[in-house]
C-alpha cells in the first residue's frame, strides 16, 4: 500500500457544474500539456498538403491555399487525454471532416489519419463523420501552435486525444480497422472515455 | 519541446529489462549513431517511452507499460548491446 | 561470499523522510531511510512517485546529492509551475513516507577509479549530482585535479554554496557564472556557459580529462559540443539532462 497524501493533489478543483463533465478518472489540466513521440515538425505551407488516400492511390488532395479556401467552423468542445487530464470549453477553427471526405467517393469503413514525424492513429469513418471531427488550425482564436500540432490537426474530441493527430497530413481510407502507433502498443483501438478505453482489452 | 535523454527513463527501463541499462551500446538502425543509451533522446510522450536517435531523430525504440505488462519494441536500432 | 548484496529487482519501495536542509529559499534537501538500502555511487538518480487520495500519482527524477556509503539524500528544487516539486520543497514533512525507485543510473557515475582530471559543468539544479561527485572524491581520498564551473542566476540560487567553496582548500577550483544578476564587487563570470567561457576554464583536452554536465537540454548541448569541439573524447563527455517531465 503505497503512502498517499490528502495534500498532494491536481491544483484544479472541479466546480459542481463540471464535475459530470469529466469522465471517469479524468481531472482538470492547468494550461495544456504537450505531450510528444517526436521534434516538432515544421513543414512550410508551401509544400503542405491534405490528402485522402485509398489502396496505394491519392483520391483528392489539398493545397495549404485549397484547404484555406473550404468552409471551415469556429466549435467548443471538452477534451479528454488518455493520461487523465482534461480540458473543457477548449475552441478551436477548422475544417470538417465531412467536407474532406464530401469530396470523395468511398464506402470504407475505417481511417488512418497519418502525420509529419511519421505518427498515426485510426479511427473508424463514422466517428470522423456527422459533425464529430475536424482539420483544426486554430485554436483559442490563435493559429494553432506547432507545438500544439499546427498548422493543422486532426481533432476528435469524443475520444481520448490521441486520436487528435498532430501534424496530420492526411486519411488513409481502409476496409477493415488496423492499429496506429499508440494502437499497436497497447492503447485502445477506439478510445471512448466515457466507457474509459484506455488500453487493449478495456 | 526539447527531448531528455536516455538517463531519465533509468528506472523504468531497469524495471522492464531487471538490470541498469543506460549502459548499454546502442546502435541506430539508420545513421549508425553509436552511444550510450544514456545518451539517446527520449521524448515526453506520457503514455509510454518513445526513444529517438539523438543524431537523426529516427525512431529507435518505444515501450509501454500497461497494468504491469511491458511491451517493447526495438524497431529502429540495430543493437543494443552491454557496453 | 562476503560483501555480495543479493541484486534486487528493482522496483518501487517506501522511504522515509528522516531530515531536511533548506539549501535555499526554493531548495530543499530531503533525507531519506530506505529500508534495505544497498548503497548508490555518486551520480546516480532516484525516482520519486507521490499518490493523491483519489489515486493520482505523479513521478519524477533527482539526482542523489550524496556520496556513495553516506546515506541517501535528494535535493530539489521547487518551480514555480511544477505539480510535485512544490509538494516537496513546501509541504511534505520529516517522519512522512514518500515512494521511490532507485538507485538508477549506470552512466553518469563516479567513483576513485574513474580518475580525473575532472570537469564538472552544473547548469542550475544540475549542481546536484556533481556535489555527490565531490563529495565522493573527498571521501575516497581521490586526488583527481578537479575544476567546477556552476552557472546559476543569481548568488542566493547558488546550492551548496558553503560546502563548494570549502573545496578550494582540497585543489578544486570553484567557477561561478551568475547569469541574471550579480551582488555589488562581483568578479566572477556574469555570461552564460558558451564555447568561449568553456575555452578559458576547462582542462585542456591533451590531458585526457573526464566531463560531467548536468543541467537544462539545451545548456547541457551546448556545453557538451563545446567540449567536444576544444578536443575532448566524446566518450568521456558525460551528459545528464534535466527538464520538466524530470524536475517539476
Amino acid at each position: 500500500m503505497p503512502p498517499v497524501f490528502s495534500r498532494f493533489k491536481h491544483r484544479r478543483e472541479v466546480a459542481s457544474d463540471q464535475a459530470d463533465r469529466l469522465p471517469p478518472g479524468q481531472y482538470l489540466a492547468n494550461g495544456f500539456p504537450v505531450l510528444s513521440a517526436g521534434p516538432t515538425p515544421h513543414t512550410p505551407l508551401s509544400e503542405w498538403t491534405f490528402s485522402i488516400e485509398q489502396g496505394g492511390k491519392t483520391l483528392k488532395s489539398w493545397t495549404w491555399d485549397e484547404f484555406q479556401a473550404l468552409p471551415a467552423e469556429t466549435v467548443t468542445q471538452d477534451i479528454h487525454c488518455v493520461t487523465r487530464w482534461s480540458k473543457l470549453d477548449t475552441e478551436w477553427r477548422g475544417v470538417a471532416v465531412d467536407t474532406l471526405l464530401g469530396a470523395v467517393e468511398h464506402d470504407a469503413g475505417y481511417a488512418m489519419a497519418f502525420c509529419d514525424g511519421g505518427y498515426t492513429t485510426n479511427v473508424p469513418v463514422e466517428d470522423l463523420t456527422d459533425g464529430k471531427a475536424w482539420v483544426a488550425f486554430e485554436y483559442d482564436g490563435e493559429p494553432l501552435d506547432p507545438e500544439h500540432g499546427g498548422p493543422a490537426r486532426l481533432l476528435v474530441p469524443h475520444l481520448y486525444f490521441w486520436k487528435s493527430a498532430k501534424w496530420v497530413r492526411g486519411l488513409r481510407l481502409m476496409d477493415e480497422d488496423e492499429p496506429g502507433f499508440w494502437e499497436t502498443y497497447g492503447y485502445h483501438i477506439y478510445g471512448d472515455p466515457w466507457q474509459e478505453q484506455r488500453y487493449s482489452g478495456d | 519541446m526539447e527531448p531528455l535523454d536516455g538517463n531519465a527513463v533509468a528506472g523504468e527501463l531497469a524495471e522492464v529489462f531487471g538490470t541498469e541499462m543506460t549502459t548499454f551500446t546502442a546502435i541506430c538502425g539508420s545513421c549508425g549513431q553509436t552511444g550510450p543509451l544514456a545518451e539517446v533522446s527520449v521524448y515526453p510522450a506520457q503514455m509510454g517511452i518513445v526513444i529517438r536517435c539523438q543524431s537523426c531523430t529516427a525512431l529507435l525504440a518505444v515501450i509501454t507499460r500497461i497494468r504491469d505488462i511491458s511491451c517493447v519494441d526495438l524497431m529502429g536500432l540495430a543493437a543494443l548491446e552491454p557496453a | 561470499m562476503a560483501g555480495t548484496a543479493v541484486q534486487r529487482r528493482l522496483t518501487w519501495t517506501v522511504a522515509t523522510v528522516t531530515g531536511d536542509v533548506r539549501e535555499t529559499p526554493s531548495v530543499r534537501t530531503l533525507q531519506l531511510d530506505v529500508p534495505g538500502w544497498a548503497g548508490h555511487r555518486a551520480g546516480q538518480h532516484l525516482d520519486v512517485r507521490l499518490t493523491a487520495e483519489d489515486g493520482y500519482s505523479a513521478e519524477r527524477s533527482y539526482s542523489i546529492a550524496t556520496a556513495g556509503g553516506e546515506p541517501v539524500a535528494i535535493t530539489v528544487e521547487r518551480l514555480d509551475d511544477g505539480e510535485v516539486s512544490p509538494f516537496l520543497t513546501d509541504d511534505l514533512q520529516v517522519g512522512e513516507e514518500i515512494e521511490i525507485r532507485g538507485p538508477v543510473g549506470g552512466y553518469f557515475v563516479w567513483e576513485k577509479s574513474s580518475g580525473g582530471p575532472l570537469l564538472l559543468i552544473a547548469g542550475g539544479s544540475g549542481i546536484v549530482p556533481l556535489r555527490a561527485i565531490l563529495r565522493e572524491r573527498a571521501r575516497s581520498g581521490s586526488d583527481a585535479p578537479v575544476r567546477v564551473l556552476y552557472s546559476a542566476r543569481t548568488l542566493p540560487d547558488v546550492i551548496y554554496r558553503t560546502e563548494l567553496d570549502g573545496y578550494a582548500a582540497d585543489g578544486v577550483e570553484i567557477n561561478y557564472t551568475l547569469t541574471r544578476h550579480q551582488p555589488p564587487g562581483w568578479t566572477g563570470f556574469t555570461r552564460r556557459v558558451d564555447a568561449a567561457l568553456l575555452g578559458e576554464i576547462a582542462w585542456p583536452a591533451d590531458g585526457n580529462p573526464l566531463a560531467f554536465v548536468c543541467g537544462p537540454t539545451s545548456f547541457v548541448e551546448t556545453a557538451s559540443q563545446a567540449l567536444v569541439a576544444l578536443g575532448y573524447t566524446p566518450g568521456r563527455v558525460k551528459t545528464e539532462r534535466f527538464g520538466g517531465i524530470g524536475g517539476a
